[in-house]
Order: structure tokens, then sequence, then C-alpha cells
């Protein structure tokens, strides 16, 4: 599955939240989506995934519009992880696996749950309650449950914040050999920049609503004459805006 | 609409009731001290009121029909509300259902919710004061129904305002069935309400349900005509409620508020 962002925007109220966007990330390529905080990465992410209706422009998801009767079945075939969002912490995880697994109508369920909690090392705490597990054990959790129905496009919101090193290269390390694996499209939207770097194919900008900057992580950070990516994202994050 | 999935979301609610015994006991005890409640004081009145005489229980049979309606209304926003504060919110959004399988799985569930709770009032009432709701004969399904039918509505249209306007709304998913029951003629005859509220009451099923509760009790007659307009009047609010959801949906999506309710 391919996407493509067309012309999207969106304002609320009076604030221009994403200003006239365009990109296309290729099947079974990663493109990390980076920007200082409130630069309308989340809300780009909300559009994607037909949460946001955009003020103008469109998703296209494979050529269909997000936001097209053809919804459920785009979703079906997509997922989502971030810390920022959460599943009910009253559940074990195998109960929360369980459930969004009949949501996204994934076949052989009980061995899915049971491939997936060996891959990310969930069996210690399968029958635990989601809400009191540390949070490199929640983040885990999270990314099984993006990954129960074995996405096509996966959405990635900082997939390591708040992790230790040793938590947070492990989940990298998964992600990469998942990849590999699967050719799985991943929009990576993070902070860490040593992780985008291992991560992405290709990066894009984002500065106020409208991308500032595109390319391989190697393009850009020469392009600005840095050594490396955060370095770039500074100097990109504290300059005056410049389009692409 | 797919019943794996409704029955996934309604999964997600059963394994929340059962994997909490407080959650439980909080369902059973609110029910059980309102029949208590109102058990001594239909005693009270049922000795004292010569509108009640020789009729025992009408309140206590009243007070448990409320109850009905209150539940199911309250389940359906509660279980609206778990996903606000557990902040899955957004994960529900983007897993592929529909709004009408959302609607159905906590419609269904919500009916789970209610009984756990009611069962037991209603069978406690029995040995203790002489009071079964059963009396009602096959009527009582049709106004079960219709008291169901409103009280999930009026949980949809609290849900509706929890989407459009996010966890600010939730002091009017508390107070919701409060403002109707004046008008609802539960404990009391319509005539007991000045002319202009009588016009209005008359637009809810809730008088029309309680009105024949008491026709069915004391006169010992049933005016199906009146049961009918009360399943109907039910419905034609459900259908409103189901259209303000949607709407609400509409107006989330585009003011953004799906990505971030929780927060």
């Amino acid at each position: 599955m391919n996407i493509k962002v067309q012309n999207l925007t969106k304002k609320f109220n009076n604030y221009l939240a994403v200003n006239n966007i365009n990109f296309t990330l290729e099947k079974s390529k990663t493109l990390g989506l980076l920007g200082p905080n409130g630069c309308g990465k989340t809300t780009s992410i909300g559009m994607m995934l037909g949460l946001i209706t955009p003020s103008s422009g469109v998703v296209l998801i494979d050529n269909q519009n997000v936001d097209s009767t053809n919804r459920n079945d785009l979703l079906s075939r997509m997922n989502f992880a971030s810390p920022y969002i959460e599943l009910p912490k009253k559940l074990t995880v195998r109960q929360n696996l369980e459930v969004y697994g009949r949501l996204y109508g994934v076949k052989d369920l009980k061995n899915r749950i049971t491939e997936i909690s060996e891959d990310l090392n969930l069996n210690n705490f399968l029958n635990k309650n989601t809400g009191e597990l540390s949070s490199g054990q929640k983040n885990r959790v999270s990314l099984a449950k993006s990954l129960i129905n074995k996405p096509d496009i996966l959405f990635l919101d900082e997939p390591t914040a708040s992790l230790d090193p040793d938590i947070g290269d492990f989940v990298r390390e998964y992600i990469e050999t998942y990849k590999s694996k699967n050719k799985i499209t991943i929009l990576l939207a993070s902070h860490n920049m040593k992780e985008v770097e291992r991560l992405c194919d290709t990066i894009i900008m984002m500065k106020e609503g409208q991308i500032v900057d595109r390319g391989t992580c190697k393009d850009i950070i020469s392009r600005h004459g840095r050594d490396n990516l955060e370095d770039t994202f500074l100097k990109i994050a504290r300059s005056k805006n410049e389009m692409a | 609409m797919r019943w794996h999935k409704i029955y996934g979301l309604s999964l997600r609610h059963i394994y929340l009731i059962r994997n909490s015994f407080p959650r439980i006991l909080d369902l059973i005890y609110w029910p059980s001290v309102q029949v208590f409640l109102w058990g001594f004081i239909s005693e009270f009145f049922t000795v004292s009121s010569s509108y009640y005489n020789n009729t025992v229980g009408v309140i206590l049979t009243a007070a448990i029909l409320y109850d009905f309606l209150f539940r199911s209304s309250i389940s359906y926003n509660m279980m609206f509300l778990e996903e606000i504060w557990s902040r899955n919110f957004t994960n529900l959004f983007i897993a592929p259902i529909k709004i009408s399988e959302i609607i159905a799985a906590l419609t269904m569930t919500a009916i789970f919710r209610t009984l756990i709770g009611l069962v037991p009032a209603v069978l406690v009432a029995i040995p203790l004061f002489g009071v079964s709701i059963f009396k009602l004969g096959i009527p009582l399904i049709f106004l079960l129904i219709a008291l169901y039918i409103f009280g999930i509505t009026l949980g949809l249209l609290v849900t509706a305002g929890l989407l459009r306007f996010g966890p600010s709304f939730e002091n009017i998913a508390w107070a919701s069935l409060f403002f109707l029951a004046p008008l609802g003629c539960i404990y009391y005859p319509i005539e007991i309400l000045p002319n202009a509220l009588q016009i209005i009451a008359k637009g809810l099923p809730l008088v029309h349900i309680f009105e024949e509760m008491r026709n069915i009790l004391i006169n010992q007659t049933v005016n199906i005509s009146e049961i009918i307009k009360s399943i109907l009047i039910s419905i034609i609010y459900f259908i409103l409620g189901v259209v303000v959801f949607y709407v609400s949906y509409y107006g989330a999506k585009k003011k953004g508020t799906l990505i971030n309710i929780g927060e």
C-alpha cells in the first residue's frame, strides 16, 4: 500500500495547523515525519488515519480517499501505535489483544496472539492488567496491538518515547526486522534522530504546518552543512521558514 | 454490520466488568438501595393513601422501572466514558468499525450491565416487600422495551455530547435523567402537572409507560394503544439520537477531538 498526500490543509478556526502539504510514501518504504512540537505532525497523521477531516486536500491510500465509504476496508489494513494513547488499563494484555484482534477481524486470533507475544516478549505479563505494566512493557503491548492485524501500513508516533536505551533498542531492532520481513509501509513520527536515521528511507521536515525540507537523511544533513540529523533538526527548527 | 466486531467491542466491556468485583458490586448496590428506600415509602403510602389503597407496590414497581431506565442510560454513558478515561478513544476510532457497529455494541452491552444491577433488586423486592414487577404480566416486556429504547436514546444523546465537546460534558451525563424525571410522571399521575407541562410530558414515552403501569396495577386492565404509543415515541427519539450521534461524530472529526479526547 502507498500513501499520497495532496494539498492537505487543516485549519482550526483561525489557526492553520497544516498548510498545503504534499508527499508520497511508496509501498514498503519508511518515511520519517519530523518537526518541533506543534508543527502539525499529529494533525497530519490524524488526517491520514481518517480521524480528522481535512479543510482541503486529500489523503489517498492505494488511490482511495481515506474518508471514502471504503474507510473501514482501508483501516483494516492499517494500524497505529503511540505512547500518548493507551489500551484499557483494567483489561489484561491478552484480553486487549483479543478485543482488538476481533475488531480488526483477525483470523486464527489465538495463534496470532501467541505469535506476537513471543516476538515481543509479552508472555511473562500476558495475563496481567495492562494498567499494572511498566512503560516499557506498555509500549511493547501497544506495538503488539498495532501489529495484530499484520498491517500493510503502520503509523508510529514516537514509538520509543520514555523508554530506557535497552528497551528502546529492542523496539527499534524489532521494527527494523519486522519491516524487512514483511515489506510493510511505515510512517514514523519521532524526536529521536538516531532512530529516524536507523529506520527511515526518507524524511520530511515540518515546521509551522508546512514541509520545509525533504529527502534522505544523508542529503538533508549535507544540504544544511551539518554532521548529523540532530544538528540539522535544530538548524531547521530555529531558522525562518524555508519551503521545500 | 458485522457481528464479530460488535461482539469484539462488547467483549471489551464484559471483560471490564468480569475483571473487577467492585464494579459488579457497584452495579448491584444502587438498584438494591433504591428497592429498600422505595419499598418502605411504598408500604407507607399503601396504608396511608386512598389512591394506592389495596394496591401494594405501585410506587415500588415504578421505582424499579425507573431504575431500569436510569441504569440503561447510565450504562451507555459509562461505557463511552470508560473509553475516554482509559485514553483508548483513538485506538477505537482507527479500528475498522462503523459507527452503527459502535452503537449496536453499546446498546447490546448496556442491557447486560443493566440486568446485572436490576435482577438482584427485583428478586429482593419479592420476599422483602411482597412486590413483584412480574405482576404486570406480558405488558411488562413491552414496557421494558419502551424504557430501554428511551434509556439508550438518552445515553446516545449524552455520548454524542461527549464526542463533540469532550470530557467536560461528563456532568451532563450524570444529570441527564434528572432533567426529565419530573415530566415523566413516574410516581404520580399526569393530572398533577400543570396543563402546559402535561402537553410537553405527553411527548415523552415515560408518561405513557408509567400511566399504563399504574393502569394495569390499579385498574387491572391493559390499554394496548398506550403501550404501542410509548414504544413508537421511544423509537422516534432513538432515531433522533442516532442522527445526533452521527452529526456529533462528523463534527468531532472536523474539530479534531477524536485524536486527543482523553488528554
